[in-house]
């Protein structure tokens, strides 16, 4: 719980009137994979979130620097993924965060329908040990 | 009553392969008699579980899919529960979800033969019409 707390932290501290700290932009070049635990502080996926770039109601940007957010997309539309099933742990774990919650679909941009089914899956998987309830899988 | 189900289990990693096979015989012969039956048995093989479950780290898994109604399953898990080596199971009832898996697969099937084909069809609509005032 203690990473949950923290990891919203940093990302306010981006929103302040001051500038944006510059590696705030960097990250969001390479797409919206999000590898889970290559960043220490925190178990969120990278992408997203961070509150970088505002919309029309931030503070204005110095230098008229604009700032690229790539859409994030449904991973399930575009692959024409239909069946999310339990048994594919593998591929559920990629929208479990490392505490082993399920990331929500604000972050990972999965359409309102795939979040449906992909958080029953990830709830039956649970449930039988494929995926934790809590924690790393140990 | 013809619902199709999917019988995941675990069982205790420390368990034989001649005592697992005689497990899963006995559930085999269980479904008949209750008015279903065993579509396909899957050993997923052994696994390190997610959590810990009755102080295993890890289980051997199977499935199984079963045809059949409610009664079965009932008794299946019956057994399951009273069946010592068993740590865990889950059933999931999944012929809604395959048929509305062919229902999407069924759509976009067609929607390729459509594109792939001229529009054909499309003319003898647009003809149809125009007839109609010319008789009345």
């Amino acid at each position: 719980m203690a990473e949950e707390t923290k990891a919203p932290a940093p990302a306010g501290s981006g929103d302040a009137p001051t500038p944006a700290p510059r590696e705030a932009h960097v990250p969001r070049s390479d797409g919206p994979r999000f590898g889970g635990g290559d960043r220490p502080g925190g178990d969120r996926p990278r992408f997203g979130g961070g509150g970088g770039g505002r919309g029309p109601g931030g503070p204005p940007r110095e230098g008229g620097r604009k700032f690229f957010r790539r859409k994030k997309v449904c991973k399930f539309c575009v692959e024409k993924i239909e069946n999310i099933n339990y048994k594919d742990y593998r591929m559920l774990g990629q929208f479990v965060a490392e505490s082993g919650k399920i990331v929500p679909r604000r972050l990972t941009g999965v359409c309102s329908p795939h979040q449906h089914r992909l958080s029953a899956a990830i709830k039956q998987a649970r449930n039988i040990a494929l995926l934790p309830f809590a924690g790393r899988a140990s | 009553m013809n619902r199709t189900y999917e019988l995941m289990f675990i069982v205790r990693p420390d368990m034989t392969d001649e005592d697992l096979d005689k497990l899963i015989s006995t559930l085999q012969s269980a479904v008949p008699s209750a008015g279903g039956s065993i579509k396909n048995v899957e050993k997923m093989g052994k696994r390190r579980l997610a959590y810990t479950v009755r102080k295993f780290h890890e289980g051997v898994y199977i499935l199984l899919t079963v045809e059949g109604g409610g009664a079965v399953m009932h008794e299946l898990e019956r057994r399951l529960r009273v069946t010592e080596p068993v740590i865990k199971f889950l059933t999931v009832r999944i012929d809604e979800e395959q048929k509305r898996l062919d229902k999407i697969k069924a759509i976009r099937d067609s929607r390729k033969k459509v594109s792939a084909q001229p529009a054909a069809p499309a003319e003898d609509a647009a003809a149809a019409p125009a007839e109609t005032p010319a008789t009345a």
